[in-house]
C-alpha cells in the first residue's frame, strides 16, 4: 500500500502543479488549462461519442499495422538467422534502415497509399517491423547448439526443430522487441493521424488544436499517454506469464 | 547389432576467423555392443568431437563412423546423447522435456504418458512433473536429461562429460543412479570424462586419448565389470587401476597445460 503510494506520488504532484500553475496566473490559462478543465473535457468527449470513434479507429489501425509488424518480423528475423542466404541479403537492408527516423515514412506512404486507414497501418508495420525482426534474429542466433541437437537426436525434422525449439528458445527477445514495436507503434499512429486528418486520436488532437479548443486537445493527449501506459503494463503482465519459465 | 566402429577419422576445426587446428588426428576405435566405454583425455584433445561425429552432429571429413556396420550420416534417435550442460528445453516442464522425443517417436498419446510417467519415477523425479528447468538443481535437471534421452529408448547413449557440473556429492549418486539404469536397460554407452576415477568406476574399458591433435594412446581394461559399486572404490585393485590410467593422462594434460595459449 506504502509502497503503491511512494510510486505514484510524481504522478500526484504532476497533477496538483497542472492545476495550480495555470490557477495561480503563472502561466496562461489558454496555453494550459487546469487539470479539472481538461477532465471535464474528456468527460464530454466520452458523452458526445468523440473518444469511441475516434479511439475505436486509432486501436484498429494499430492493432493491425502491429499484428502485421509481428508476424512478419518474427518469421524474417528467424529465417535470418536459420538461412545464411536470408542474412546476406536482409541484414545490411536492416542495418542502413535502421537509423532512418521513421516518421519520415509517413509522406512516402500516403503517396503510396492515398489518405486512408492504409497508409497509417503500412506507417505503424514498417516503423514496428525492425525492432521485431532484430529481437527475433538475435534470440533466434543466440540459441545454444545443443539444444538443436538433442531435437535433432530424438528425431526433430528442421522445420520442427525451427518451430519447436529456435523460436520458443528465442521468445524472450522476440518479445523484447515486440515491446520497443509496442510504444513505436503509438508514435507512428498518432504522427500518421496528424498528417492524414480524417479520423483518430492524432486528428482528434489536431483539430481540437486548430479551433482552439486546448482543453479538449489536452484531454486527447491525456488519453493517448494513458493508453499507451497501460498497454504497456498490460503486456509486461503478458511477457511475464509467457516467460514464466525464466525462473 | 549396434556394434560401434572408428576407422582412421581424423577432423579439422576451422573455427571463423581464427587458424584451422587438427582436433582428430587418425583415430581407430571400436566399441563392443552393450559396452561401456570411458574416453579419456585432457580437455581439447577432441574427445567430444569424437563423441560428435558419432552422434551425426559434425560430418565425418576424413575416415569413417559407423554403426551396426553403416556409416553415420546425421543425428538419429538410435543415438541418445546427454549433454553437460543438460541442454533442456528451460521453456517446457520435465513432463514437457521427457515428452518430447516420444512425441517425435510418433507413439500413441495414452504410451507416451505412460512411458514419460515410468521415466520420471525411473529418475527420481516424482512431484517434480510440472516444475520448470529453471527451478531444479543440477543433479535434478541432469537426471531429466537423462530421462529425457532415454524415454527414446536408443541402443547407443552418448554421454559428454554429463557430471562436469555438478558438486562431488551429486555426480557420485548420479554414478549409482547410471549403473542402475543401465542395468535395468542395457545400452552400449560411450562416455566422454577428463576424471580418471569416473572412467575407471563405470567404464568396461577406458579409450586414453592423446593432447591436440587426438589420437588414442591406449585401452585399458578395467576388469570391473559386474562388481561396481560403492566399496569397489575403497578396493586396492581400484587404486592400482587409476593410478595405471593417472600415469597415462598425466603426461598429456601436462602437454595441454603448456600448449595452451
Amino acid at each position: 500500500m506504502r509502497s503503491a503510494v511512494v510510486r505514484y506520488s510524481p504522478l500526484l504532484l504532476l497533477a496538483i502543479a497542472w492545476e495550480a500553475v495555470p490557477r495561480l496566473g503563472l502561466v496562461d490559462p489558454d496555453t494550459l488549462p487546469p487539470l479539472s478543465a481538461v477532465l471535464r473535457a474528456w468527460i464530454g468527449l466520452l458523452r458526445d461519442g468523440d473518444l469511441a470513434v475516434n479511439g475505436l479507429s486509432s486501436l484498429q489501425n494499430l492493432t493491425a499495422g502491429l499484428v502485421l509488424a509481428i508476424v512478419v518480423g518474427v518469421a524474417l528475423g528467424v529465417l535470418m538467422a536459420w538461412y545464411w542466404p536470408v542474412e546476406v541479403l536482409v541484414n545490411p537492408l536492416v542495418r542502413i534502415l535502421y537509423p532512418l527516423p521513421r516518421s519520415a515514412l509517413i509522406p512516402v506512404m500516403i503517396l503510396w497509399f492515398g489518405l486512408g486507414a492504409a497508409s497509417k497501418i503500412a506507417a505503424v508495420f514498417l516503423g514496428c517491423l525492425l525492432p521485431v525482426v532484430i529481437g527475433a534474429f538475435n534470440g533466434a542466433r543466440g540459441v545454444e547448439q545443443v539444444l538443436i541437437w538433442s531435437a535433432r537426436a530424438a528425431g526433430a525434422t528442421s522445420l520442427e526443430v525451427l518451430r519447436e525449439v529456435v523460436v520458443p528458445a528465442a521468445m524472450p527477445e522476440i518479445l523484447a522487441g515486440i515491446r520497443n514495436a509496442l510504444a513505436l507503434s503509438f508514435i507512428l499512429l498518432v504522427a500518421a493521424e496528424l498528417l492524414i486528418s480524417q479520423r483518430g486520436m492524432g486528428y482528434l488532437i489536431s483539430s481540437f488544436g486548430e479551433a482552439g479548443a486546448y482543453d479538449a486537445m489536452f484531454a486527447g493527449v491525456l488519453t493517448v499517454s494513458a493508453v499507451g501506459f497501460f498497454a504497456d503494463r498490460l503486456y509486461l503482465l503478458v511477457m511475464g506469464w509467457a516467460l514464466r519459465w525464466r525462473g | 547389432m549396434t556394434g560401434i566402429s572408428f576407422h582412421e577419422v581424423s577432423h579439422t576445426y576451422r573455427p571463423p576467423r581464427s587458424a584451422p587446428t587438427l582436433a582428430l588426428e587418425r583415430v581407430s576405435l571400436d566399441v563392443r555392443e552393450r559396452e561401456f566405454l570411458a574416453l579419456l583425455g585432457p580437455s581439447g584433445c577432441g574427445k567430444s568431437t569424437l563423441l560428435y561425429l558419432l552422434g551425426g552432429f559434425l560430418p565425418v571429413e576424413a575416415g569413417a563412423v559407423t554403426v551396426a556396420g553403416k556409416p553415420v550420416t546425421g543425428p538419429g534417435p538410435d543415438r541418445g546423447i546427454v549433454f553437460q550442460n543438460f541442454a533442456l528445453y528451460p521453456w517446457k516442464t520435465v513432463r514437457q522435456n521427457i515428452l518430447y522425443g516420444l512425441e517425435k517417436q510418433r507413439l500413441p498419446r495414452a504410451e507416451r504418458e505412460r512411458r514419460a510417467r515410468e521415466l520420471i519415477e525411473l529418475v527420481h523425479l516424482g512431484g517434480f512433473d510440472n516444475s520448470y528447468p529453471a527451478q531444479l538443481s543440477g543433479g535434478m535437471k541432469q537426471r531429466v536429461a537423462i530421462a529425457r534421452t532415454l524415454a527414446v529408448d536408443p541402443a547407443i547413449l552418448l554421454m559428454d562429460e554429463p557430471f562436469g557440473a555438478l558438486d562431488a556429492q551429486t555426480r557420485a549418486l548420479m554414478h549409482e543412479e547410471l549403473l542402475a539404469i543401465i542395468r535395468r536397460t542395457p545400452k552400449t554407452v560411450v562416455f566422454v570424462t577428463h576424471d580418471v576415477r569416473e572412467a575407471v568406476y563405470l567404464a568396461d574399458r577406458v579409450a586414453v586419448m592423446s593432447a591436440r591433435p587426438g589420437r588414442i594412446k591406449e585401452i585399458v581394461d578395467t576388469g570391473f565389470a559386474g562388481e561396481k559399486g560403492p566399496a569397489l572404490t575403497g578396493t586396492r585393485a581400484f587404486a592400482d587401476k587409476v593410478e595405471h590410467l593417472w600415469d597415462l593422462v598425466r603426461g598429456e594434460a601436462i602437454l595441454a597445460q603448456t600448449r595452451r595459449d
